[in-house]
């Protein structure tokens, strides 16, 4: 079921991910500010953005599994988040690569725009242990739905918060003071930006086809392995690990 | 190919800045390598268990088709 589209998807993705890449190398002009380092910026603000939106959905989908009681929203859920704090992971390093060749230091803790963002991957790297903490297959889905509601809250909160802390020090992508990005840097990075997303769809997508398969499969195990009628009994091997 | 796209890259300044750019890139490409690599270690898992459970249901499908024979005999005796 949610295997369906994922080939079109796949290949819209690659081809979105070959087009930003060209773009960035071939088209977008150096930065007057930070020359040939900027380049990063292609990679790293989408990542970012992409990720925190995907934390906002997972919370989105937690709702969807408090209202429903529907387990299929705490997969989707939980598989969004999941994507979320790997490209979470992404950000953080690409960042760290380009405050060092910017700034000279591969972490700034005085400037608010990293900090948030550390807390943010922090706070959803806890989801896990306080998942897998519970043991009760319903109860675990609904704490970890509250869990994602609560902390989806929390990231546009936090991203509002650091755009009105004053520091001059991180740049803004959009800031209006100096009129912005140029046409061709903008269009270079709505590119990138749509790859990126399409990369986190395609991604969450295969993650939940996996999950499903899984599922599918222990279902299949569980009937087979039920005794054959007319008795006999026979068990099938253990799951395999 | 690779020739023809460095001769039409403006100039890459691939001194120091170029090492960071291309480390961000390549840590990014790592990263959903590493993702590839371990969904494809769990389709192996998933392909490995598909198989025995197939075969089980193949064995268990003869067993039952083999005691309906000899039920059926039986009966003709």
């Amino acid at each position: 079921m949610y295997g369906k589209g994922l080939r079109p998807l796949s290949i819209a993705t690659v081809v979105a991910i070959a087009a930003g890449l060209s773009l960035v190398f071939f088209y977008a002009p150096l930065d007057a500010d930070q020359g040939f380092i900027q380049k990063i910026f292609y990679l790293h603000v989408p990542l970012a953005m992409v990720a925190l939106v995907g934390f906002i959905i997972g919370g989105v989908f937690a709702i969807a599994h408090l209202r429903s009681g529907n387990r299929k929203w705490d997969a989707y859920s939980y598989v969004s988040i999941h994507m979320s704090v790997i490209f979470g992971v992404a950000v953080l390093i690409t960042g760290s690569i380009w405050a060092k060749a910017s700034w000279g230091h591969w972490w700034v803790w005085d400037e608010p725009t990293l900090v948030s963002f550390l807390i943010v991957f922090l706070m959803y790297a806890t989801y896990y242990p306080f998942r897998y903490a519970i043991e009760d297959p319903e109860r675990q889905a609904r704490y970890a739905s509250v869990f994602a509601v609560t902390a989806g809250a929390f990231v546009p909160l936090n991203f509002m918060a650091v755009r009105m802390a004053q520091s001059l020090v991180h740049p803004r992508t959009f800031g209006t003071a100096n009129g912005g990005l140029p046409g061709s840097m903008m269009f270079t990075f709505l590119v990138c930006l749509a790859a990126t997303a399409l990369l986190w769809v395609t991604l969450v997508k295969l993650e939940l086809t996996a999950k499903s398969t899984s599922g599918q499969l222990k279902r299949l195990r569980r009937a087979l392995d039920a005794p054959a009628p007319g008795g006999g009994g026979s068990r099938i091997a253990p799951e395999v690990s | 190919m690779i020739g023809l796209l460095l001769a039409e890259t403006p100039a890459l300044p691939l001194d120091e800045a170029g090492k960071y750019v291309a480390g961000a890139y390549v840590v990014f490409l790592v990263l959903i390598v590493i993702y590839v690599a371990i969904m494809a270690s769990k389709l192996q898992r998933m392909e490995k268990e598909l198989r025995e459970l197939a075969s089980f249901a193949e064995h268990r499908a003869d067993g039952e088709t083999a005691a309906s024979e000899r039920e059926e005999v039986s009966a003709d005796v």
